[in-house]
């Protein structure tokens, strides 16, 4: 689905990502976890392109990403801070973006699903944080694509919408996507996903399920396995 | 773009135009309070207009570029919204005052229009240095600074220097020189294209008769309008360019 390989990236004098391979095969649900200014959304950002590696290859569904766009219609993407122009209403953004990608109906079961009827006529620019996730949720699941990738999708949200956001990515994994998260809450991540990928300073650390993580460092939850990985890094 | 700004800008100039026919109750006589507004005021609004958008729409970019967009239909797609939108400001607003005033059947018809074709170039040329600037500059304030400067630089020091090289090499042969640094500065060779085109060249004094000569012809107007659109290509080619490169 996704194969990275010897992937560099430097901001200035910070070494960001120093030689990430990572194949990500099709089917399931990988969280990208790390300490912060790890390099996660960095990773995330050169899968879709916004940044330009400096050495390296990614490689999506068979197509070389470099210099190419159209890759990009098989790739759904939350991004991290959802800050729309300010002056467009809600209904505008979402018929917006259509235009752009492709029609579909999906946006009206979604937009159900997490009860934002009474915000489509309102400017964007008087929504409050979480209103405006889930407006980013709505954004990159009525696509349909074959692959996912949501960068902190908890942001924000209240209980109960999480509650949906899980169901529905579980109902999306049901479809047979493979969806990418990045996430800081660990019970969430434990909870969704199959796989996780642990990037430190740069590198992959670890990669594999949560119970294989929890055999390698001897701890008995998820949470502490992380802590020790962190601490026996003296990050 | 929808933007409030472009219809205040828009109001701006139809006002502007209104008053000065009102005052001057001459069109010939407005175009030229016209073009001292315009030199001035066009390259400002379209700098800090178009470093203004592209700061403001910083994150909104970002949402496009996860979208199966090319980057450069995105960059380019922004800058011509920003740069057409304050030239339709900047046309419609001066041309229907001007148009009711009767200008069709007035003599001043092809300097007026000279003035709307160098003020729309003056736009585009401004609006795509903007964004240069703000693509290399993450910094908002300092992103805002460069821009103000350039347009200081251009529309006041530039003149300036250009005085002063003029004054200490005063024993030599200019004409070449003062050229030449005229085509450079397109603030500066809108102004001469206008000032020859409605004939006040013996304002200039000897330097204005080689202008005249030089810019009077057609082969000096078509080179003037070269470097004009050269003045709008470069910086275009760079934003591309740049926005290839640029991570997000």
């Amino acid at each position: 689905m996704v194969i990275i390989e010897n992937l560099h990236k430097k901001f200035g004098k910070n070494q960001v990502l120093s030689g990430v391979n990572l194949t990500i095969n099709e089917g399931g649900i990988f969280a990208v976890l790390g300490p912060n200014g790890s390099g996660k959304t960095t990773l995330i950002k050169a899968v879709l392109g916004m940044v330009i590696p400096n050495k390296g290859n990614i490689t999506v569904l068979g197509e070389n990403i470099y210099k190419n766009s159209d890759y990009r219609h098989k790739i759904d993407y939350l991004p991290q801070i959802a800050n729309f122009p300010s002056n467009l209403r809600v209904k505008e953004l979402i018929k917006m973006i259509k235009d752009l990608r492709k029609p579909t109906n999906e946006d009206e079961q979604l937009i159900k699903l997490f009860r934002l009827e009474p915000f489509l006529d309102k400017k964007l620019g008087q929504l409050s944080g979480g209103t405006k996730q889930k407006v980013n949720l709505v954004l990159t699941f009525m696509f349909d694509s074959a692959l996912v990738i949501l960068d902190e999708p908890t942001t924000g949200l209240d209980p109960i919408s999480l509650i949906r956001l899980k169901d529905l990515i579980k109902a999306e994994k049901a479809k047979g996507k493979t969806i990418l998260i990045t996430s800081h809450i660990m019970s969430f991540v434990e909870e969704v996903s199959d796989e996780i990928v642990f990037i430190l300073e740069g590198k992959i650390y670890f990669k594999g399920t949560i119970q294989e993580l929890k055999t390698k460092t001897q701890q008995p939850d998820f949470e502490h396995a992380i802590a020790s990985i962190l601490s026996d890094n003296h990050a | 773009m929808r933007s409030r700004w472009s219809y205040v800008y828009f109001g701006f100039y139809l006002l502007l135009g209104i008053v000065l026919l009102f005052l001057n109750n001459d069109l010939s006589k407005a175009v030229i309070t016209l073009m001292n507004v315009i030199i001035v005021l066009v390259p400002l609004i379209g700098t800090i207009f178009g470093v203004m958008y592209y700061y403001n729409s910083k994150e909104f970019t970002e949402l496009l570029l996860a979208q199966p967009l090319k980057r450069s239909s995105i960059f380019l797609g922004q800058y011509l919204g920003v740069a057409i939108s304050l030239s339709m400001s900047l046309v419609l607003g001066l041309g229907i005052p001007f148009v009711f005033y009767g200008l069709f059947q007035s003599s001043a018809i092809w300097d007026f229009s000279l003035l709307l074709i160098t003020g729309t170039f003056l736009t585009l040329i401004f609006t795509a240095l903007a964004f240069n600037i703000a693509l290399s500059n993450e910094n908002k304030i300092k992103g805002f600074g460069y821009a103000i400067l350039l347009w200081l630089f251009l529309a006041v020091i530039y003149d300036g220097l250009f005085l002063m090289t003029l004054i200490m090499f005063e024993d030599y042969p200019l004409d070449k020189v003062s050229l030449i640094g005229t085509m450079l500065n397109p603030i500066d060779l809108s102004r001469t294209l206008i000032l020859l085109k409605l004939d006040i060249s013996a304002l200039l004094g000897y330097t204005g008769a080689v202008f005249k000569q030089f810019f009077g012809t057609s082969f000096g107007i078509i080179v003037s309008f070269v470097t004009l659109t050269l003045w709008v290509v470069l910086p275009v080619l760079r934003i591309m360019f740049k926005s290839k490169k640029k991570d997000f």
